[in-house]
């Protein structure tokens, strides 16, 4: 990969501006293009073959050679699968999760995050030093101690376990309150001298305020628990609680011949997520870059 | 306010500020924090889904030394580890270098690397596992147009279901680690790779000198996470592969699901799960040992 850095050149006549990149000569800038060209190629061709083979009859799907453009779609795909499978079942409790989930992670993550960064009181940092330390312990390592919690609060088999397991993650409070770090101190003290209540603080400076980190943890939180299949799987026994994710693989498993419409259960899946990536791109990957996500 | 005095004072920060981590801190309490602290009580514990914990010392891990199961999910989770560790730091960190040229299509391609990323892990893998299929799937179709003869079975041979299933998890991380390699870029002032230029550094040099320097940290802070992803690995397997065929692909998460909620056996699967909390521990702060030193 490093051959692809410009090699010795000619002394540097024009002034690099703030960006840090150069132009290329114009054989580095080609072989750039083709790389760049081959990686997009690798990205994309998977979802593009699942988008054709969505609308594609099942022979066709694995017909050799491969056929890359359909030239008839088979548009009723997209209306068997309704027929076929629960769909609307899973489609409407993902979207009661993700929606419950991702308001009470917003509100509680915030809320935490003012005591946190705002309030001094003794003990403040190790109780935080808690919530980091367990950032990197493995969910897979207390999984099963955590499902004798919930069996012990009767929440397995109900919708109410997957709010449980993603609503009061500790990746909100952190985010949140790296966010209000860099609203300085001065500006709430000031608050509290006008005698603003601390929740008046938080409601109507630090929420203002916060807009761009309220909007990434959102989307992050969204796609999470759009995403998550683990959680479901452990704790959603009856089919009518089943997320899309859970549900898709139990078409799978069932229909395991039927590929076409398996792809189109599959585009259905995937659908809301890029429709939402794309259009909150920007805070999505800001709120990326600066905490990572969980996964 | 600043007629209170100090005692009263910090008593009532103390409530305003619990006030403010209650909602939260209940419920990670609840299905974090406690969890996290039994796991070390239920690893020592013979204990079924029916009937109570009872105490058993060290037993499940002498039954743990002599599981071949275990060892053959051990041995795989760190076949994984040590190809997609390697594999993703390479390819995001190349990925990162090519788009931080001024190149046409950049912002684009930084848009659709990371739809891998935000993909469901089910969707996924089923689109792989028939892009894979070893008859009729399209990648053994390219191989054999290229000249491969007898292209790989992938998931459905012992030999190359892993192969398959670290290509897959690279795909879906890179874009993601490229994404944070970026931003890191981004972050080395232009003027050291001029300086190092005046000198008459070469391309190779520079990036030795100057790029690797200037991305230390975020390189460390990338490998304790894809570490920590990988000694984890879950989902992925689980949906692609389900550990097979036969074991090829069981790795430690899926045993101890394995235990834990299809056979129920709580206390063993507990037991397992502090081997996989121990060995991400103990990464993590190796990785952190050897950073400080080499920093100094």
């Amino acid at each position: 990969m490093t051959t692809l850095l410009q090699p010795p050149a000619a002394p540097v006549l024009e002034q690099d501006t703030a960006r840090p990149a150069r132009r290329l000569p114009k054989l580095w800038r080609i072989l750039g293009y083709l790389t760049l060209g081959v990686a997009a190629v690798a990205v994309l061709l998977p979802f593009y073959w699942m988008v054709m083979s969505s609308l594609k009859t099942n022979n066709e799907v694995f017909a050799i050679p491969v056929r890359w453009i359909t030239t008839d779609p088979v548009w009723s795909n997209y209306a068997d699968i309704w027929r076929k499978s629960e769909m609307t079942t899973w489609l409407g409790n993902t979207v009661f999760l993700s929606a419950v989930v991702t308001l009470l992670q917003v509100f509680t993550g915030s809320f935490a995050a003012y005591g946190f960064s705002k309030v001094r009181f003794p003990g403040r940092d190790v109780l935080f030093l808690a919530y980091i330390g367990t950032l990197a312990v493995p969910w897979q390592s207390y999984m099963v101690p955590q499902f004798v919690m919930m069996t012990k609060l009767q929440l397995t088999d109900t919708l109410w376990s997957i709010v449980a397991l993603q609503a009061f993650g500790a990746l909100g409070v952190f985010m949140m309150k790296q966010f209000y770090e860099t609203i300085p101190d001065e500006l709430i003290d000031a608050a509290r001298i006008d005698g603003m209540s601390e929740f008046g603080i938080y409601r109507r400076v630090m929420l203002p305020l916060s807009k761009p980190a309220l909007a990434s943890l959102t989307l992050i939180t969204l796609v999470t628990t759009w995403n998550d299949y683990m959680g479901p799987l452990l704790y959603l026994r009856s089919p009518d609680l089943w997320t899309v994710q859970l549900g898709l693989k139990s078409f799978i498993s069932q229909y395991n011949a039927e590929y076409a419409l398996i792809m189109t259960g599959s585009v259905l899946s995937v659908l809301p997520i890029v429709v939402i990536f794309l259009a909150g791109q920007r805070y999505f990957v800001e709120g990326v870059a600066t905490t990572g996500l969980k996964g | 306010m600043t007629t209170m005095p100090a005692n009263r004072r910090r008593w009532r920060n103390t409530a305003v500020g619990l006030g403010f981590l209650l909602p939260n801190f209940a419920g990670f309490v609840i299905l974090t924090l406690v969890p996290v602290v039994l796991l070390f009580y239920y690893a020592f514990t013979e204990w079924n889904m029916f009937g109570g914990a009872t105490f058993n010392g060290l037993d499940n891990f002498r039954r743990m030394a002599g599981d071949s199961s275990f060892w053959t999910a051990l041995r795989n989770t760190l076949y994984y580890s040590a190809f997609h560790i390697p594999l993703t730091l390479a390819v995001s960190l190349g990925l990162a270098l090519l788009l931080n040229r001024k190149l046409r299509g950049v912002g684009f391609f930084r848009t659709v690397a990371f739809f891998p990323y935000i993909t469901s892990i089910v969707a996924i893998a089923q689109i792989w596992n028939m892009l894979f299929s070893p008859g009729f799937g399209p990648v053994n179709e390219v191989l054999r147009w290229i000249g491969v003869d007898s292209p790989p079975g992938w998931t459905t041979s012992a030999d190359w279901s892993m192969p398959a299933v670290i290509v897959v998890g690279t795909w879906r991380e890179m874009g993601y680690y490229m994404l944070l390699f970026l931003a890191a870029l981004q972050t080395i002032p232009a003027q050291l790779h001029e300086a190092a230029r005046v000198d008459g550094a070469n391309a190779w040099q520079r990036f030795r000198a100057v790029t690797l320097p200037g991305l230390r940290p975020t390189t460390f802070f990338i490998t304790v996470l894809l570490t920590i992803g990988s000694f984890k690995v879950f989902d992925l397997i689980l949906v692609m592969t389900d550990g097979g065929p036969g074991q090829s692909t069981l790795v430690l998460s899926q045993y101890i699901y394995k235990k834990g909620f299809q056979e129920n056996e709580f206390g063993y699967a507990s037991a397992v799960s502090i081997v996989l909390f121990a060995i991400c521990f103990l990464v993590t702060v190796i990785q952190f040992v050897v950073n400080k030193r080499r920093s100094e």
